[in-house]
């Protein structure tokens, strides 16, 4: 059963991506490709070559028909989609809805009936010391994330139908989802380091291509790059990491890693003339791969960008999966965090800065999909607050409702941006509830779950997390509440901001106002379900993330012993701690509503006022203008500098054009020899006559 | 003074040199390079009967003899080419002989 959650993407994945590639044949059979989508005669050029295919044509001819007819395109045609679009978007959601109920059944089996399981496959690596083997895993912290994975993949998959309608190229998203699918679910079932790796690269290079899917964007490639960079040097520090494991117990694969962590602690090891702690190094570099993953503080430049690719894939990556690909990884390492109480207040530092670096820029923010994802980050910043204090169960927790909701939001706002047709700046939106007021119903449930607004499902996680800041010892944790309880304000002023500027108040662009309607219910089913998790995942799940149920649930797949005596404490805290969340997200409700429903000069004013600060958080920190000086470009003008000096001046000097260019010199020196006077060439015989004369005078006589 | 073999051999060596110098030094007449090669070709004559008679070998003279023979020969063709490129080339400047130019 394991092997079919995990293989059944990749089939999908495999099965659309060849239909993506025959259908490119198809169309383009070896000449240059035509010009992109917006060439009025490309609907027509392309349209003629694929009479062939009746699949295509009734496709077409159904999707002219779900919309009403002026309600997207001005005077301009688009391409019709991809031939096969509709076998390839049935395969690829047949085989995750099937993943996602076998991932259901897992979950209950696995985490309440305790059949842990361990699948071998094939043997991966034998080499000296080094026997790695490709196995899966499944103990109750994969099917956690087993059901979250499979579930929100298969709800952004049926949503993509709807939301994708007019792209021309559906099956190659459809096989990029599947494959990341199938790429994160290797990561979550990994039973040894380097097999996580391989999730983990494999979710990178899917996120990079659906990032850059609409690669005619010259903004979407670059936003592409920069994710996969600022990955890589995330994964720089990862694979380090590994390294050390290996060096320290010289195996990769958990069961061993973990039995000898104990026997690591105190430990030292001699590195460049300085005497590292053993597990501290470790876990500081492996913490580092989770903070390029999981965008979190120094390592974060590229998640904003990354909401270049389209919203289905936002929601999908970059809320749900491959952001908490960092979080997991700290949970499933939890034996060796525990046992680095430095890492792990690193880690809880870093996550507390996040939480709030994330949430300030998220103020003033302007495009939609900007204010959520940095709202991911924020979040994913208190998870990590979580994971370093000990409480490795309730960072899952908030990991797990945050999915829900935030997939939700993503979906909403794809809803939201279609509906105004392909609008993202809040500025130009206003009055929408009336319009769609489905998505805005979802949307204010998402809203009010990710704020913690008491009983959804966001309330019990992210109370949670404060409460386990305040009960665990330490400066960063002191640190993590004050700003978790801090930013749990910023959260909820901004996101009420959003709503209440989205659909309420007056609309800024009527003519997008008139044409806005509600989505296809294919959209709108996968919001309905996200909803209802949004409220439901919390409450009912309460007993087995926190509190003693979590021992048993989780067993020895999270290393919970502190969290044990967080979670009694956590339950004698004085009332005020315990309100003190709800008491910031009424507090942020309510100057929301002052700033945006009853006084909207008063933001206006603010933000001339205060320019300095207002421009500040506006771009961001300046962390982009920052990086750009002191990376960017240092590494542009090394580039430059081995480029044009290195490779073009010296190898290429001193390899082929050196040395034609030196055939050449002697040569022309040569030619001149050649005068084409009898008598130079007689001169000459004659030199080599008395040469060899000379020669033979004095090297004596022969034979 | 006795006129010795040394100085035949000197009077041949001069010769030859001043056959030499004229092939190189020569740019303007092409019968002047022939007349050099005469002269080269006579003073190796000079050298073969010198060493004839003063070894008392009669095969240096004979050898002269096919020598000078050789000698008509080649002058003969020699300016048969001369009268044959002058015709189509107009002119017998060794400078202007320089088609082989590369």
């Amino acid at each position: 059963m394991y092997q079919a959650i995990v293989l059944l993407p990749l089939l999908g994945a495999v099965v659309a991506g060849v239909i993506a590639l025959t259908g490119a044949r198809n169309r383009f059979p070896g000449e240059d490709p035509p010009p992109p989508l917006d060439d009025h005669h490309a609907g027509t050029h392309i349209g003629a070559d694929l009479h062939g295919a009746p699949v295509a044509a009734s496709h077409h001819g159904s999707s002219s028909a779900a919309h009403s007819p002026e309600a997207h395109d001005e005077d301009e045609e688009h391409e019709p989609s991809a031939a096969g679009s509709l076998l390839a978007e049935l395969v690829t959601c047949t085989f995750l809805v099937i993943s996602c109920v076998l991932s259901w059944i897992a979950f209950f089996d696995v985490g309440f009936a305790g059949h842990d399981a361990h699948i071998p496959l094939f043997t991966f690596i034998t080499f000296g010391d080094l026997h790695s083997e490709w196995a899966l895993r499944i103990d109750s912290l994969t099917a956690v994330m087993l059901v979250v994975v499979t579930t929100i993949s298969s709800l952004v998959h049926i949503y993509s139908v709807g939301y994708m309608e007019e792209d021309p190229y559906k099956p190659r998203f459809f096989a990029y989802l599947s494959f990341f699918t199938f790429a994160m679910l290797m990561l979550v079932t990994a039973d040894n380091l380097l097999q996580l790796f391989f999730g983990w690269e494999g979710v990178g290079l899917a996120s990079y291509l659906l990032i850059g899917f609409w690669y005619h964007k010259p903004e979407a490639n670059a936003a592409a790059i920069k994710a996969f960079i600022v990955n890589r040097v995330g994964d720089f520090g990862f694979s380090l990491g590994i390294f050390a494991v290996f060096y320290l117990t010289g195996a990769i694969d958990f069961d061993t890693i973990f039995a000898q962590a104990p026997g690591l602690v105190g430990k030292s090891f001699h590195f460049l003339s300085w005497n590292v702690d053993a597990l501290t190094a470790v876990c500081l570099l492996l913490f580092m791969g989770a903070m390029g993953k999981s965008a979190q503080f120094l390592l974060h430049t590229w998640l904003p960008d990354a909401m270049e690719g389209p919203t289905p894939v936002s929601a999908l990556i970059h809320a749900a999966t491959m952001v908490t690909a960092g979080v997991f990884m700290v949970a499933r390492l939890s034996p060796l965090f525990a046992l680095a109480a430095d890492a792990s207040a690193f880690v809880t530092f870093i996550g507390a800065t996040t939480a709030i670096f994330a949430a300030s820029v998220a103020l003033v923010q302007n495009d939609i999909k900007r204010i959520i994802a940095y709202s991911t980050c924020s979040q994913l910043g208190y998870m990590f607050v979580a994971m370093g204090v000990g409480a490795y169960s309730v960072g899952m927790f908030h990991l797990f409702t945050h999915a829900f909701f935030k997939a939700l939001l993503f979906l909403g706002s794809g809803s939201v941006i279609l509906a105004m047709h392909h609008e993202q700046d809040i500025r130009r939106m206003g009055g929408l509830r009336h319009k769609i007021p489905f998505t805005f119903a979802v949307m204010v449930i998402g809203t009010l779950a990710l704020t913690g607004f008491p009983l959804t499902a966001g309330f019990f996680s992210k109370d949670a997390i404060i409460e386990a800041d305040v009960t665990a010892q330490g400066a960063a944790a002191s640190y993590a509440f004050v700003m978790t309880t801090l930013a749990a304000a910023l959260t909820s002023f901004y996101s009420w901001r959003l709503i209440f500027k989205t659909f309420y108040g007056e609309p800024h662009d009527r003519r997008h106002y008139e044409e806005a309607h509600e989505s296809p219910k294919v959209m709108l089913i996968p919001l309905a379900v996200l909803a209802v998790g949004s409220i439901a995942a919390g409450w009912p799940f309460v007993q087995i993330f926190m509190g003693h149920g979590a021992d048993v649930f989780f067993g020895t797949s999270l290393k919970l012993t502190e969290a044990d005596t967080l979670f009694e404490e956590a339950e004698t805290l004085p009332i005020a701690i315990k309100l003190a969340p709800t008491i910031m997200m009424l507090g942020g409700l309510l100057v929301a509503w002052q700033f945006y429903i009853r006084r909207p000069d008063i933001p206006e004013a603010l933000a001339r006022d205060q320019r300095p600060l207002y421009e500040f958080l506006l771009n961001k920190w300046y962390f982009d203008e920052i990086y750009d000086f002191l990376f960017v470009r240092p590494t542009l003008w090394l580039g430059r500098l081995l480029w044009k000096g290195g490779d073009g001046f010296v190898i290429d000097g001193f390899g082929p054009d050196g040395v034609s260019a030196r055939v050449l010199d002697v040569t022309r020196n040569v030619i001149r020899l050649q005068t084409g006077y009898l008598y130079h060439y007689a001169f000459a015989m004659l030199i080599g006559v008395a040469a060899a004369i000379t020669w033979f005078m004095f090297a004596g006589p022969h034979g | 003074m006795i006129i010795g073999l040394g100085h035949y051999l000197s009077v041949a060596a001069i010769v030859f040199t001043l056959g030499v110098l004229g092939i190189f030094l020569n740019r303007k007449n092409v019968i002047v390079i022939l007349m050099s090669i005469e002269l080269i070709l006579l003073s190796v004559n000079i050298n073969l009967v010198a060493f004839s008679t003063f070894l008392g070998d009669i095969v240096g003279q004979v050898y002269a003899l096919i020598v000078l023979t050789v000698a008509a020969a080649e002058a003969a063709i020699g300016l048969a080419i001369l009268v044959a490129y002058f015709r189509n080339r107009g002119s017998i400047a060794v400078d202007d002989i320089n088609l082989m130019k590369g």
